[in-house]
């Protein structure tokens, strides 16, 4: 996954006067003025638009996918703009080159846009100060901005950003502004509220599949029913007496049913007659983990770090733990199952619906159907959830192909078995780690890896801070689809390391904690080779979750804790998880985080983030499998395919974030790769049993 | 195809469908009433719940023809200017991430609270089990709790 850079000053903050008054800025690679402003009319089409009126609505530019950018992201242009949080409008943006790379994805949308956002929203109050310094006739050193008005230090007059709006935006475009000082923060850092709250608590339209227009058909699509099969004839004779089908019209290797209505599109295409034939292996899942034991057992041809020399410390004469770890194949499974709204006609295509990669689909669409680029235009609704799936945007190109064969706009939906058998999903892997031990300390590190796929760089943490370190990885080639799914590679690297972390720490008879504290002081002090993380950074979330749980001090009957900590997106995490054993079973009764990300923007949605990618990883962890049998998904609904329920979720989720005046990293994430490990080892602490094979109650 | 006079949020609505068409697909297709979300289709993430007759039912296995006469209420309905003690709740703690599910999230609790004013975590646990993909679980439960003090079975 690329992440966005900084958008530079290269990429030119824009202001524009709008025809009847009032101001734009924004990032903009075009130099002419928006076509589409009309007289009186205030256009989307930039991050801040100020009407006379006085109203300011502020453009989110990030597809929001559950991540909090909707919100978070114009927090941060806001604080710069010195307006009321409260009296703003917020706006998702289209898809359009003026607002840089939307892509939701890496972890990547507010560390990737702070400070170009911030300079976005100090520009226009720099203007708006001008402005109003010109009107009163004073020196703009006298005036400041708060609240959406500008005020005349020595004797108090004020003017509204709506009154100044006309005469900014005919003012020139300051090439510095000076930010913020990060202690007069009056917006990032505080707990907002999702933009979007009212919204959704009241069933308003939000999603795409809420998606309602005129003439509009409702389709369901057909599509082969596993990995190695293609469409080879079908019948449709009894899809056709159905009330309510319209068309029945094949789309490359799927067939698409439309109709009035969701469900009579579904019942049509249920009830096709088609014939699918083989045209590639069938692959099954115990294949696949065969082949994996296999390959672990043989040396990869790649290694990802080689540092001191593994096999001579891994002598019969050295006392060698020697364990493997396996992870299957899960589905993204977002709660809103996949759709898209389309409308091709007369050489354009207007789309709408969720995706993680717009600017993707826009491209794939115009080569798919031979239009121009700029006649495809992409709006974003909210989505309901993303995890990485709609990284791939097969389901609006699948839309905008049905449009466009049947000559009007549709909304292909896909009910939650096509979601299943028709995903990119999280890769299974398996692993193997060795360690060996000479005087009570830890000698010698290796870890091996297979992935479905490809396989992955394993260079991370221990790595640097031990004297004998590999990790090679290798994949095993699929005709089943793989993909990103929240936080790729980490998600299960994570929880092999520390889990292996911990049975190397039950060896040596040391303190989960105060070992990787040791290792820190190592890579801090004596680093061996490259240490792509910080060992300060990583040391602060440690001590900072050890307080928090308190960490070794007096047990408390039936209760067991476990520890992990992982670094990904730039971001530090410590975990510990506080179970009890009732009758006889385990249940997690609370978990403790502690974060290093940098600056937080929104406190309650990145508490939210973190809270929610925990409860995401125990329940993957202990319930959540995905298998394949000649092809075709096993699992095919939520009946098999299971989620974490209430009364499986932790009681508690406590969160803190280490104070921090860096610049934000990422957060959707990195707090899900650890919490894996810190389960496992909580469970083995209570139950003497290790748990090495997900899901944890297969 | 049946015309079918249905009894929504206080209202009376006419719908044609086919009698087999979950009331999910009517309520979201032919009345405009989206804010009951599809999610699996199969009676086990809730993201389709409503109310019939004031308990929790899973409309998208929940056939048009078997509604009658009973009354239907959806999030639409749940109160008139959206201030039930639930979604004050939801929209006190910042429940939501995605949102998706959150309208089934909040016709269970309502229900629940119906029944039960002031539910114990252990009574959250047997009554809540719709899937919150997302992970909000912990502010589910806490929004029940600081509704049920509200008074949340008042409406």
């Amino acid at each position: 996954m690329s992440i966005a850079s900084n958008i530079s000053r290269r990429d030119f903050l824009r202001v524009s006067a709008i025809t009847g008054g009032g101001m734009l800025v924004g990032f903009s690679v075009f130099a002419h003025t928006d076509p589409t402003l009309t007289e009186g009319e205030f256009t989307p089409n930039a991050f801040i638009r100020i009407s006379p009126d006085g109203s300011i609505t502020l453009m989110a530019p990030n597809p929001e996918i559950g991540q909090g950018v909707k919100t978070s992201l114009p927090m941060i242009i806001a604080e710069e703009l010195c307006v009321d949080w409260q009296k703003i409008n917020i706006e998702i943006a289209v898809l359009d080159a003026k607002y840089g790379n939307q892509v939701a994805g890496g972890s990547g949308s507010v560390r990737s846009r702070f400070t170009a956002l911030r300079k976005v929203g100090a520009t226009a109050k720099t203007m708006l100060v001008d402005a109003a310094a010109q009107t009163l006739k004073v020196p703009a050193e006298e005036c400041y901005a708060e609240n959406g008005y500008v005020i005349h230090k020595p004797d108090g007059r004020k003017l509204s950003y709506g009154s100044l709006a006309s005469k900014a935006a005919t003012l020139p475009v300051p090439s510095e502004v000076k930010l913020k000082d990060p202690k007069d923060f009056k917006i990032i850092g505080t707990r907002v509220k999702d933009v979007d709250v009212k919204k959704i608590i009241t069933g308003k339209p939000l999603f795409g599949i809420d998606t309602r227009r005129e003439g509009m058909l409702f389709a369901v699509v057909a599509r082969p029913p596993a990995y190695g099969k293609k469409l080879k004839s079908f019948n449709d004779a009894e899809t056709r007496k159905i009330t309510g089908v319209k068309q029945v019209i094949p789309i490359k290797n799927s067939i698409a049913v439309l109709a009035t209505s969701t469900w009579a599109a579904k019942k049509g295409r249920d009830a096709l007659n088609v014939l699918w034939e083989d045209t590639d292996k069938l692959e099954s899942t115990a294949d696949h983990d065969a082949a994996f034991l296999d390959m672990l057992s043989r040396k990869a041809p790649d290694t990802s770090r080689n540092d001191g020399d593994v096999e001579a410390a891994m002598t019969a004469n050295h006392k060698v733990l020697d364990v493997t770890y396996h992870t299957p194949v899960v589905s993204h499974a977002q709660m809103e199952p996949l759709n898209f709204f389309a409308d091709v006609r007369d050489g354009k295509a207007e789309l709408f619906g969720p995706t993680q990669v717009p600017g993707s689909l826009r491209g794939q669409v115009a080569k798919e159907l031979n239009i121009a680029p700029e006649n495809v235009t992409i709006g974003l609704p909210r989505q309901g959830g993303g995890f990485g799936r709609k990284l791939m945007p097969d389901n609006g190109l699948e839309a905008a192909l049905v449009s466009a064969a049947a000559k009007c706009p549709v909304q292909v939906q896909w009910t939650r078995e096509d979601d299943m058998q028709n995903d990119f999903y999280r890769p299974s892997a398996s692993f193997r780690y060795r360690a060996s031990f000479e005087n009570g300390d830890l000698l010698a590190w290796h870890q091996a890896s297979v992935w479905l796929n490809r396989g992955n760089n394993d260079d991370t943490y221990p790595a640097g801070a031990l004297q004998n370190f590999r990790a090679e990885s290798q994949g095993l080639a699929t005709n089943i689809p793989m993909g990103y799914w929240r936080a790729p590679g980490h998600n299960v690297l994570g929880f092999a390391a520390e889990s292996f972390m911990d049975e190397v720490c039950y060896e040596l008879k040391k303190d989960p904690l105060a070992f990787r504290l040791e290792l820190m002081e190592k890579a801090k002090k004596q680093p061996v080779g490259k240490i792509n993380y910080n060992p300060d950074k990583f040391k602060s979330v440690i001590e900072l979750v050890a307080t928090m749980s308190n960490w070794g001090k007096k047990p408390v009957a039936d209760t067991y804790f476990g520890f992990s900590s992982w670094f990904s997106f730039n971001t530090y995490v410590a975990e510990v998880v506080e179970l009890k054993m009732i009758n006889g079973k385990p249940r997690v009764q609370k978990v403790y985080c502690a974060v290093n990300c940098g600056k937080v923007v929104n406190l309650s949605g990145a508490e939210n983030q973190v809270q929610g990618a925990i409860v995401d990883g125990i329940g993957h962890a202990l319930l959540t499998q995905l298998t394949f049998d000649k092809g075709a998904v096993v699992e095919t609904n939520f009946s098999d395919y299971r989620f974490l329920r209430m009364k499986e979720a932790p009681r508690d989720i406590v969160v803190k974030f280490v104070p921090s005046e860096d610049p934000p990293t990422g957060l959707g994430e990195p707090a899900l790769p650890p919490i894996a490990a810190a389960l496992a080892n909580a469970l083995f602490a209570a139950t003497g049993k290790r748990f090495r094979k997900m899901p944890f109650e297969a | 195809m049946k015309e079918f006079k249905l009894f929504i949020n206080n209202k009376e609505m006419t719908a044609e469908a086919d009698p087999d068409t979950p009331l999910l697909w009517v309520l979201r297709d032919h009345l405009n009433l989206v804010g009951t979300k599809f999610g699996c289709g199969v009676a086990q993430c809730g993201a389709c719940t409503v109310h019939i007759n004031g308990k929790a039912v899973r409309s998208c296995l929940y056939p048009v023809s078997a509604v009658g006469t009973n009354k239907v209420v959806t999030i639409e309905g749940l109160s008139v200017n959206g201030d039930h003690p639930l979604q004050q709740a939801w929209e006190e703690l910042d429940v939501a991430q995605c949102g998706y599910c959150q309208s089934g999230q909040i016709m269970a609790a309502a229900a629940l609270l119906k029944r039960n004013p002031k539910p114990t975590d252990a009574d959250i646990d047997a009554a809540m089990t719709n899937i919150c993909r997302c992970g909000t679980h912990v502010r589910i439960r806490k929004a029940i709790h600081v509704a049920a003090k509200k008074g949340g079975a008042a409406k």
